[in-house]
């Protein structure tokens, strides 16, 4: 009936460290090829560079709710509290990696559009992401019973996730109801190397992060199942 | 834990403080999933086919469940078109409770008892063919005793069960059947988390059905 | 037959709701008194130009109606609280979704009456000229609250039965509510500005949509929130 509780609870081994230790080698290696092998750029010099975080760290951001979106679905489907661990692992993992994305985004947009913040479709919609994300992540620290954290955190999750397709229509409908939008330029391949091999290295780097922490999770967990075990006098089925 | 309640019957279900017996009981009304073992009520899975249960179940819990802002007609016409059966006739349960004079009165200013004595009219609409009930002495004077004493009779020799929790024994002396234990370490109703978690022990719970039950 | 069973249900919720509403009446007048305050306090944000109140009217009006209506939201499950009558309510037969259809209305019904009276409000203090066609600016605006209403009763499913409620609901609901308030807030605006059906047209068409997505999105979570 159950899907096997039993095994679900017990504490995890954990995955090697140097899995890890090569994972950031790799980052580290990635964005050093890409810093010096792309040229200056013709309009934006060496502040280019920081695509380098800032779109890999965007990517990851969206893939990460795309596990917190098909996690969500996963628990509510099969009630597996497994599901549930791992989706509030890659929303924390998610929050901060949008943050990341956000703040570089005002750190480029400075110097190339002059303004900290525009209200374009893109960086809108990331940060109504940003805000639902937290809104998601506080509702887990309000709630105790860990079921019904699962159930309602589901459905946040689910319903945020829908949203954000959502705002970005509704954002760009309004932008250009009021005019201005400023397009990227196609990208030459000597930059594009660099990207690709960095955007496989954060997502490297996501799915070790959102790993540990859901690791970390079940430990939780586990150890609050045994407290709980031992409370009831020693009842251990 | 194993339990079986046949037609019929009622059975008292006793323990300490925390030992899970509400929890049981609201597992047992849909109100908690337990995610090891399983429970049936009228060949219906607690967990998988809620509705089902739901028609068959009446719940007499702590808390009384009422809109403080409606009357006690109002909140048993609430409660009878609620459970669907918008006809049913309030105005004999109210009487049978003894709340014909508070009839269009506000539950605002109903004594705990009173209170009680409305929940209780609200079973009578509804006739549960599984009566679960959750200490249901409480704040009750000796009439209300008798009146729930006497429904239970009446809906045990209809053929419907009642499981009861009690810490006294005595105001329920000749309408309990038999009792069952509950302690810590064996006879263990788990609590939510371990109904939930622990598969250790799948735990069967099987409330009117098979055997010498009604299907 | 089942389904007669439940649209009787929600019938009963709703009259219910608003019976208990109605009895309490420092409920209705105290939410209608604050969106009436908070129109004022734009008014003082943004005043005393009579041209720049006018152009941010439309906006104004919803935020008014949006805090305001979030303490609706709030209120709506506190009566099933109290008493412990939101577990009586759970153990009746029928869909759960009848559950919230009934809480849903009953919401719809309250947020419009707020709307009516700080829309009225609002166009004397913004000093906003009336449309000839006002019904359907009326319409455009049931369809913005039919939006904050449903994701409104949605999540206050949750927040009022957490810990922290009063900072949980508008933090979960108001990105949320993003798409909703922008095109309704558009959609208004374009209309108030005698742009009539052109501009405000397709903010209406939009708003619809969003309407049904998160009805549908709603109706269908709403089971897995509310039982546990």
């Amino acid at each position: 009936m159950s899907p096997a509780p039993a095994s679900s609870f017990a504490p995890p081994k954990p995955t090697p460290v140097w899995l890890g230790w090569l994972t950031f080698a790799f980052f580290i290696f990635t964005q050093i090829y890409a810093v010096v092998t792309s040229p200056a750029d013709a309009m934006m010099g060496h502040l280019q560079k920081m695509m380098y975080v800032h779109v890999p760290a965007a990517w990851v951001t969206f893939a990460a709710f795309g596990v917190v979106l098909v996690a969500s679905l996963f628990f509510l489907w099969k009630d597996d509290e497994r599901a549930d661990l791992l989706a509030a692992s890659a929303a924390e993992v998610g929050s901060m990696f949008c943050g990341l994305t956000l703040v570089l985004g005002m750190l480029w947009g400075r110097p190339t559009w002059g303004v900290w913040w525009s209200w374009d479709a893109r960086l809108t919609s990331t940060l109504v992401l940003f805000l639902i994300f937290v809104g998601y992540l506080a509702l887990r620290s309000f709630v105790e019973d860990p079921h019904r954290r699962g159930q309602w955190s589901a459905a946040v999750g689910i319903l945020g996730a829908i949203n954000v397709p959502i705002v970005w229509m509704s954002v760009k409908w309004w932008r250009t109801l009021h005019q201005i939008q400023s397009n990227p330029r196609g990208l030459s391949p000597e930059y594009l190397r660099g990207l690709l091999l960095n955007v496989a290295a954060f997502t490297l780097l996501t799915v070790w992060f959102i790993w540990k922490r859901y690791e970390a999770a079940r430990l939780e967990r586990a150890a609050e199942h045994a407290s709980q075990a031992a409370a009831l006098g020693g009842y251990n089925g | 834990m194993n339990l079986q309640v046949r037609a019929g019957e009622m059975v008292g279900l006793l323990g300490h403080n925390g030992c899970g017996k509400s929890t049981f009981m609201r597992i047992v009304a849909t109100l908690l999933k337990a995610s090891a073992g399983d429970c049936f009520v009228y060949g219906s899975n607690v967990k998988t086919e809620g509705d089902a249960v739901r028609h068959h179940v009446g719940f007499f819990s702590h808390v009384p469940g009422l809109y403080d802002d409606l009357s006690a007609r109002e909140n048993l016409a609430f409660a009878a078109t609620m459970l669907g059966f918008p006809e049913a006739d309030i105005d004999a349960a109210l009487e049978r409770v003894g709340l014909t004079h508070v009839t269009n009165e506000r539950v605002r200013g109903f004594s705990a008892g009173m209170q009680r004595r409305l929940s209780l009219a609200r079973l009578i609409l509804q006739r549960p063919r599984l009566l679960l009930l959750d200490e249901p002495y409480n704040n009750l004077d000796v009439a209300g005793i008798a009146l729930m004493n006497g429904f239970i009779r009446e809906l045990n020799a209809a053929g419907g069960a009642a499981v009861v929790v009690l810490h006294d024994l005595v105001p329920a002396q000749g309408v309990i059947d038999r009792t069952v234990t509950i302690k810590e370490g064996r006879v263990v109703v788990p609590t939510a988390d371990d109904l939930r978690h622990d598969g250790a022990s799948p735990q069967a719970i099987t409330l009117p059905a098979g055997a010498a039950g009604i299907s | 037959m089942a389904f007669r069973d439940d649209v009787r249900r929600i019938r009963a919720i709703v009259w219910k709701d608003l019976t208990t509403e109605r009895r309490s009446k420092a409920g209705f007048n105290s939410v209608a008194s604050l969106g009436v305050t908070i129109l004022v306090l734009f008014g003082f944000a943004l005043g005393p130009d009579a041209q720049a109140l006018r152009d941010a009217a439309a906006g104004a009006l919803w935020l008014a109606v949006l805090f305001a209506g979030v303490l609706a939201f709030n209120r709506s499950y506190q009566v099933e609280l109290d008493g412990g009558a939101l577990e009586a309510l759970l153990l009746y037969p029928g869909a759960r979704w009848a559950i919230f259809a009934g809480k849903l209305i009953a919401n719809l019904i309250f947020v419009t009456a707020m709307l009516v009276i700080v829309v009225a409000v609002g166009i004397v203090l913004f000093q906003v000229r009336v449309p000839e066609q006002w019904p359907t600016l009326l319409g455009i605006m049931m369809l913005g609250v039919v939006g904050i209403v449903a994701l409104g009763t949605f999540y206050a499913a949750m927040s009022s039965r957490s810990r922290a409620r009063e900072v949980l609901l508008p933090l979960l609901l108001y990105p949320m509510l993003i798409p909703v308030l922008l095109a309704s807030m558009e959609a208004t605006k374009a209309f108030l500005n005698g742009d009539l059906l052109n501009a405000s047209g397709a903010w209406v068409q939009m708003l619809s949509l969003f309407d049904v997505i998160f009805l549908v999105a709603t109706f269908l979570a709403f089971e897995y929130v509310i039982e546990v």
